[in-house]
């Protein structure tokens, strides 16, 4: 017989965020990437109208202020000690997770994901914008893509690699729907002024939609290169293939909580993992023409809900449990 | 090109021979390059002897580095620091708030150690570690050796790590030691002596693995020419005496490695162990206890824990039974323990006898329980207390070295030919308030090997700490151990806290 893995509580929680801070430096450095190569050849009113996507996406609003560049904003959205969801914090927080389980990532992972820290840590802001900072940005994409790599290749595909994926896709499953929310709800969301700004293109809006969802490529497959709102919404929305849409992230959020549950055996840790499998039952069959006859802000919200209520879930499944008898399990 | 370095190294020479020149056993010796700025002096130099050159077992070494050009060891130099660094190999110094974290310096160059010297260290460390072992248990039990008054009942209980809590417990196969760091010098003649015994929780053997692993990757031509024996199963002994001492030995025991967590200095080693152990590595708050039973949370409920190999001292493993104030341990812990429910190594209140003090006594310890002579000495101890000994330190202290008994990690000492007028006063002034908290011994001029420090090789001073394993089926050392190098020049402290660092130790086959 195969011996079944323990895992610590600890090592659970440090797995998850671990992968939730790694999703979110990528899914941040490429939101900011998209910006400086779409703001390029626009006038500069334009730029600075696009600038407040990007903050709002990352809820970074309130310091619009401040930020009245490329410049502050790589430097905000790079490195700000302020900003506790720079993609410097959130490597730093995704090793500093790794550390703390040190023994149950494989060596290949740690060393990729500290060498990767280390070279974040030495950038200069100044250097980085003299130079190239596309190419520091997809440098970040590429040591999040390499790391994934490692550890679908040298990490044991048990209750620890599960629980990476579930905090990366939950992470991910947000970040889009938190973005879709921008693009197709903005009132409310960002400066009036912002949203009826005749100089930005629409086209160029929704390309960077698509972009910061890596979707472009993947969409025109389905669609061609016409870029059609609903069309848009729907690919992001519910396309069952595309590795960024809400509908993928959750189908593998759900995999992953079924696997923790195979490997737990425990009545009570079923929660997360039933209420992930609703979730995906309802994008698995949403009709894209009854969403958008509704109301769209809604449905967004009630999804971000759905998965704070997870990601609850899952800590009280696993993590924080008080020690009642059905979780005495004497081995 | 040539001209222009052979006057460099010239003019070096010349500089060096200036400044040494006051001391008049220097002698410079024409080794040749690289050589050219290695000089003798009254230690032990255990790559040269001071007639003929290198001695045999270096020979091979000797000349493969005649061939390697400086420019080759600093790139490989730079390449061994690289590892370390991106493998995260590094210890944490509390300079700052921050706790910076640094890699522990390593040097290139192999120490040897052949295979006579080795099996002689076995056979002492061995009949060492089982004598300080029947000491512990009689110590909290019979206590015959106070009784036959071969060491001080006083001295013995007033050991800061003295445990009384643990007076007739008794520990899984009585085995009190399982993992055991003594720290051995070379004297001047190359005899080896035993400097001091760790026998709480010693730490230094992950060094001791990843040296070896760089070695491997940097020099495997040198490595593979010599016979080196191998110590990669240092992991798997450990872990087969831990598992002895499961208190349900029919049973798969679930062994664990207690840490203090990710900001402890060490803390690197806990996770390199418990890896390759297999083993989990949990903090203080991942245990829980109920009826005196040890269980750790996982995700799928609480799984009972049989052993505990704990890398937190004595003080902090159970706030209930010893420091209140301690965060990091687990509280019920002791209760668990003294019922024989949980495994803990090394057991609890271990720390008494490697006082500095106790230390003195150590070869009649070996002779009173095993009835034989000491194969490895001790160096020479002054215990403070008897008013002769002290009289002669504090008149002397200049040439000694002082140590607080219960300190480690290179704190507490006084190296007396090193120390100014003042630092020497005030150590006299602490030894007479209270003596029974020093020791003292003369300063023995460490062995050294060759290094390479700043681009050149030179002789730097070492000691060697080997890790040694007791259980119940008896005692194993890996080949080996943790040779660790005093980097600055002249320097006797060889501590990692202390600007020490370290370098792979090869024991050889033949």
């Amino acid at each position: 017989m195969i011996p079944t893995l323990t895992m610590l509580s600890r090592a659970a929680d440090n797995l998850y965020w671990m992968g939730r801070y790694l999703e979110r430096a990528e899914h941040t450095a490429r939101l900011l990437k998209v910006h400086l190569d779409l703001t390029l050849d626009q006038p500069a009113e334009a730029v600075a109208q696009r600038r407040q996507y990007v903050l709002a996406a990352l809820d970074l609003l309130e310091d619009m202020d401040e930020v009245t560049s490329e410049y502050e904003l790589t430097q905000t959205v790079l490195f700000h000690e302020k900003n506790g969801n720079s993609v410097k914090s959130c490597i730093g927080a995704a090793r500093e997770n790794a550390r703390q389980v040190r023994e149950q990532i494989s060596s290949e992972m740690w060393q990729q994901l500290n060498q990767f820290y280390l070279y974040v840590e030495k950038v200069n802001m100044d250097a980085l914008w003299s130079g190239e900072p596309q190419e520091f940005l997809e440098e970040i994409n590429g040591g999040a893509h390499l790391f994934h790599g490692i550890t679908d290749s040298t990490m044991n595909h048990g209750q620890g690699w599960n629980f990476v994926e579930a905090g990366r896709f939950i992470e991910r499953t947000m970040a889009t729907v938190r973005n879709m929310n921008l693009y197709f709800c903005p009132d409310g969301k960002l400066p009036q002024e912002t949203i009826d700004n005749p100089l930005l293109d629409e086209d160029l809006l929704w390309l960077g939609l698509l972009r910061t969802c890596t979707g472009f490529e993947a969409y025109c497959k389905f669609y061609t290169a016409t870029l059609k709102p609903n069309n848009i919404l729907e690919f992001l929305l519910i396309n069952p293939v595309f590795p960024h849409s809400v509908a993928f992230s959750v189908s593998m959020l759900r995999n992953a909580l079924e696997g923790i549950v195979n490997s737990v055996h425990k009545p009570l840790s079923e929660r997360s993992y039933r209420r992930s499998g609703r979730l995906h039952a309802e994008l698995q069959f949403a009709q894209i023409d009854e969403i958008i006859d509704g109301d769209l802000e809604a449905y967004f919200t009630n999804i971000v809900d759905q998965c704070h209520q997870i990601h609850e879930a899952i800590y009280e499944s696993y993590i924080t449990y008080d020690s009642p008898a059905e979780h005495l399990e004497l081995v | 090109m040539n001209t222009t370095t052979q006057s460099q190294s010239q003019s070096q020479k010349t500089t060096h021979r200036n400044t040494s020149a006051s001391a008049a056993s220097t002698q410079e010796m024409a080794f040749g390059t690289p050589f050219e700025h290695y000089n003798l002096s009254g230690s032990f130099d255990e790559m040269f002897n001071k007639v003929d050159g290198p001695r045999p077992h270096y020979n091979m070494l000797f000349s493969q580095l005649q061939e390697l050009p400086l420019e080759q060891l600093e790139r490989r130099q730079l390449a061994a620091d690289r590892i370390f660094l991106n493998h995260g190999i590094t210890f944490t110094v509390y300079s700052d708030d921050k706790g910076t974290e640094r890699i522990f310096p390593y040097d290139l160059l192999p120490r040897i150690i052949t295979k006579a010297e080795w099996s002689r260290l076995e056979e002492g460390l061995s009949q060492r570690i089982t004598a300080l072992n029947l000491f512990i248990h009689d110590i909290y039990h019979d206590q015959k050796v106070l009784k036959d008054k071969i060491i001080p009942r006083e001295l013995v209980e007033s050991c800061h790590h003295f445990r009384s809590e643990m007076m007739g417990v008794d520990v899984p196969g009585d085995v009190y030691l399982s993992i055991v760091g003594s720290d051995l010098i070379r004297l001047t003649d190359g005899a080896f002596a035993v400097l001091e015994d760790n026998l709480r929780v010693p730490s230094g053997v992950s060094y001791m693995l990843a040296n070896r692993q760089i070695m491997k990757r940097v020099f495997p031509d040198i490595f593979r020419k010599y016979g080196v024996r191998s110590i990669s199963h240092y992991s798997r002994l450990l872990l087969s005496k831990l598992q002895k001492l499961s208190p349900r030995p029919q049973d798969e025991p679930n062994i664990v490695l207690l840490t203090p967590g990710a900001y402890n200095s060490a803390y690197f080693e806990h996770t390199f162990l418990a890896r390759e152990m297999g083993i989990a590595l949990v903090e203080g708050r991942d245990l829980e206890i109920q009826d005196d039973i040890v269980y750790m949370r996982t995700t799928a409920g609480r799984r009972r824990v049989d052993v505990i190999y704990r890398r937190i001292d004595d003080d902090f493993l159970d706030p209930e039974a010893f420091r209140k104030d301690s965060l990091l341990g687990v509280p019920g812990l002791f209760n668990a323990y003294k019922g024989g429910n949980v495994a803990l190594s090394n057991a609890i209140g271990t720390g008494f006898a490697d006082d500095k003090a106790v230390y003195a006594y150590v070869p009649d310890l070996i002779k009173y329980y095993l009835d034989q002579d000491s194969i490895i000495p001790n160096v020479e101890t002054f215990l403070l207390e008897d008013d002769t000994q002290r009289k002669h330190v504090t008149t002397n202290i200049d040439k000694l070295v002082v140590k607080a008994v219960g300190e480690s990690g290179g704190y507490g000492i006084l190296i007396g030919p090193h120390s100014t007028k003042k630092q020497q006063s005030d150590f006299c002034k602490q030894i007479e308030k209270n003596p029974r908290n020093y020791i003292a011994q003369p300063t023995i001029d460490l062995s050294r090997v060759p290094c390479f420090v700043e681009g050149q090789l030179e002789p730097r001073h070492v000691d060697l700490r080997p890790f040694i394993l007791n259980g119940t089926d008896g005692v194993d050392i890996v080949p080996g151990g943790l040779t660790r190098v005093a980097l600055t020049r002249g320097s006797l402290v060889v501590n990692s806290s202390q600007g020490g660092g370290s370098k792979d130790t090869w024991v050889l086959n033949k």
